[in-house]
């Protein structure tokens, strides 16, 4: 009867607790539809981290469900369309945890997934049948004889014939894709190994023969089918992250038609059209200011930590960020005309070099498929002449020398070595793009390095605000609020960690192009360029804050080391790497950083073409070199070195150009990539060679016809195994 | 060897459970965060729910 009395009967209170969710859609009919969030969330590694974002973020009103996913450092988030990305953001920074967007709608993972899961399916087949294959080839090793034998042939076979034929697909498609062309590759022998061993193994039981080999053929699929699954893996996941990182800049441009604004697409700008930038916004196109005034950082396109004045008259290029005014601009080259396209076409170039690197793999393969071929049909035409024409005998050992020599470890060796490093190194917050990365990685003897953003945060931070007054700091605090600019955001960020409040400045605003002004016990009080606030410039970053009448006071800024990078460049340096400094800023700024970090070779005031050039000229004197940037200077050199690194901030062509993308903020990682690459092409020729000593073994034995299904099983399984522990070695 | 006919039917079927419940996993996408997993199963303010 209690029961009954309760409006709402739940089995447990906590439901009882719990709002019905048909309510709160009812309480709230203006609300669209939930959108689907993603983060990424570099930093996460244990199931404290799990629970903390998703508090964090199931806190902010108007999120619906928050998931982790740590085996991808991923977060979704289901929300009301009133929350936006930047906003969890920046809940989660506050709570500790380093997070970026990514576009929720660029989301490939389900197409690369059905993929992935198709290889899965193959492989959970292959291992089945394999399974009940083995249990009866088992029981014909230890004797089984005569009908019981023949019955056993029999059942393996219709196990083992539709197995293979479904489980095999990846590799005939592959191997018939190779041959219309008139080539080969390591699937062919695969291929015809697996089509041989049936045909061979149904004939042999037909004729009550002792022998069928649909054991071994089904071990071939399954060892296989598990280096296609690893590989697979490995690029997927990578592939799908760095797809992720891409889809965040579209470039959109704000068109100005008859005191309208539409938003068009950047390409479809032409001469004479006029944009609006706003503050904050990328500039589209190459153009000439025509109204506004406001700064611009052009640090991504040439290096420059300073942000450069621009007003009516001045000249912009694509790709700098506006920072405090809105400014029209009147577009003299937009699309592939821009400066910024141009430098996109010289990655193009420099990549087209790149493309031909032979992987370790490729190399094994072609050098590998016409021997296994010319092996196995050796052995046919041998057998057929000292056996007088044997057909059955002849067939037999070609298909047993065939399926030894098939390169079952030589398919597990790389994939297997690639996932290990792969696992490890996104661990530690490297994204690998490119499987032959690695490899190449080891090679390298030179590291470059690019300077504003890639060895700094490309973010300024104040120095010397202790020797402010109380009263100063407060005001500068109460005024830096009052902007966007970076250098004002900076101020704030650590006056308030120094523990300042903001003074009662009024009438705050913002002059763009200038600085902030305010009024403040009667006086007026300003934030900003040194010419605007009554002082003489200095050389490096600063803004100035001046309290009416009494003179101005420089607050200096420079730029903060990027967590981890004197460890990545000690590391680099210790391990014997060459390491030169690349920046497109003064050579003052050069200099004082170098002495910095400790780096005695470098470049100051390089334009893009300078940098790939340089990179071209270390290359021709035979040095591998190992490129770390992130700015549009940056990414033809990205793509002209032999590898390239980039961080998560980069800009999205820099990103595009380099093999490896560094999610995390640490730059550390970096020399570990180095080492882990090292180590991994070391696994890699270890696995060549553990399965090159078990042919050598074996292959003999095939050939006198000694070969046995039981000893292709025991080779098979014992080369693929060794292969695959000795690849876990690099975890 | 009476008792194969009733073993090897036997065993197949096991077997082929054993796939279908992999085929199973893989549709119900319980793969996707195995690392994830493996930390939330310990976790004190286990929260999930089911899917409504």
């Amino acid at each position: 009867m209690a029961l009954a009395e309760n409006p709402h009967p739940a089995a447990c209170p906590a439901c009882v607790a719990a709002p019905d969710m048909s309510d709160i859609r009812d309480r709230d009919p203006a609300r669209a539809g939930p959108v689907r969030l993603e983060l990424s969330l570099p930093g996460i590694h244990c199931a404290g981290c799990i629970s903390g974002v998703e508090r964090a973020l199931q806190a902010v009103p108007g999120v619906a469900s928050a998931r982790v996913n740590l085996t991808l450092k991923r977060a979704s988030i289901e929300a009301g369309a009133e929350v936006s990305a930047d906003r969890l953001v920046e809940v989660l920074d506050r709570a500790g945890y380093e997070a970026h967007e990514l576009d929720a709608t660029a989301l490939s993972a389900t197409g690369t997934d059905r993929a992935g899961r198709d290889l899965a399916m193959r492989l959970a087949v292959a291992f089945f049948a394999n399974m009940n294959v083995m249990l009866l080839s088992v029981s014909v090793w230890a004797g089984a004889a005569d009908a019981t034998r023949d019955m056993f042939h029999w059942l393996s076979g219709a196990i083992a014939i539709p197995a293979v034929i479904f489980a095999g697909v990846p590799f005939y498609r592959s191997a018939w894709g190779a041959l219309r062309r008139w080539r080969l590759n390591m699937d062919v022998p695969i291929s015809l190994a697996l089509v041989l061993a049936l045909a061979l193994s149904l004939w042999e039981t037909w004729l009550s023969g002792h022998h069928a080999y649909f054991d071994a053929a089904l071990s071939l699929v399954f060892f296989l089918l598990l280096g296609r699954y690893l590989d697979h893996r490995t690029r997927a996941s990578a592939r799908s992250a760095a797809e992720e990182l891409t889809a965040l800049e579209v470039p959109k441009a704000l068109k100005l038609e008859g005191g309208r604004e539409s938003e068009v697409h950047a390409a479809d700008l032409a001469p004479g059209d006029r944009v609006l930038v706003r503050p904050g916004g990328r500039v589209p196109v190459d153009g000439v200011v025509e109204t506004g005034t406001s700064e611009l950082d052009r640090s991504l396109m040439t290096g420059e930590s300073l942000p450069v004045f621009a007003s009516a008259g001045h000249e912009v290029s694509a790709g700098e960020v506006n920072l405090t005014g809105p400014l029209t601009v009147r577009v003299i080259a937009a699309g592939r005309e821009t400066s910024l396209h141009r430098i996109a076409d010289l990655v193009a170039v420099a990549e087209a070099g790149r493309a031909n690197y032979n992987s370790l793999a490729d190399r094994a393969a072609r050098a590998y498929a016409p021997v296994v071929h010319l092996m196995a049909l050796g052995a046919f035409v041998g057998w057929m002449w000292i056996s007088g024409g044997d057909m059955r005998l002849s067939l037999n050992i070609a298909v047993a020398t065939l399926i030894i020599t098939c390169p079952c470890a030589l398919g597990l060796a790389v994939p297997a070595v690639t996932a290990a490093a792969s696992g490890r190194l996104f661990r530690s917050g490297l994204l690998i793009k490119d499987g032959t990365a690695l490899e190449r990685l080891a090679e390298i003897d030179v590291v470059v390095f690019d300077k504003t953003g890639t060895l700094t945060m490309g973010a300024p931070l104040p120095e010397g605000l202790e020797s402010l007054s109380d009263e100063e700091r407060a005001v500068a605090l109460a005024l830096a609020e009052g902007s966007a600019h970076p250098l004002s955001r900076a101020l704030v960020e650590a006056a308030r960690h120094a523990g300042a409040e903001p003074a009662a400045v009024t009438e705050v605003r913002e002059v763009p192009g200038y600085g902030v002004e305010g009024r403040f016990a009667g006086r007026t009080v300003r934030l900003g360029r040194a010419d605007w606030v009554g002082a003489r410039p200095v050389e490096r970053t600063a803004t100035w804050l001046a309290l009416g009448e009494a003179d101005p006071k420089p607050i200096v800024f420079a730029d903060a080391l990027r967590p981890g990078a004197e460890e990545a460049v000690a590391a680099l340096r210790a391990a014997g790497k060459r390491i030169l400094l690349m920046s497109g800023d003064t050579a003052a700024a050069v200099a004082a950083f170098a002495g910095r970090i400790g780096i005695d070779e470098h470049v100051a005031e390089a334009l893009p073409a300078d940098k790939a050039a340089r990179i071209r000229d270390l290359t021709t004197e035979g040095h591998r070199v190992l490129m770390v940037g992130d700015g549009l200077n940056d990414t033809a050199a990205l793509a002209a070195a032999h590898v390239s690194i980039s961080p998560a901030s980069a800009l999205d062509a820099a990103r595009v150009a380099s093999d490896i993308v560094l999610l995390g903020r640490d730059l550390a990682p970096v020399a570990d990539a180095v080492d882990t690459g090292i180590r991994a092409r070391k696994r890699i020729k270890e696995n060549f060679a553990l399965s090159t000593v078990y042919n050598v073994v074996a292959v003999p034995f095939a050939l006198l016809g000694f070969a046995t299904p039981f000893l292709a099983a025991l080779a098979m399984s014992a080369s693929s195994v060794t292969v695959s522990l000795n690849a876990l070695r690099l975890r | 060897m009476e008792v194969l006919t009733y073993l090897i039917p036997i065993s197949l079927f096991l077997g082929g459970v054993g796939l279908v419940a992999f085929f199973w996993t893989m549709k119900t996408k319980q793969y996707d965060d195995p690392e994830g997993d493996r930390h939330r199963i310990l976790r004190d303010d286990y929260d999930d729910k089911p899917k409504d």
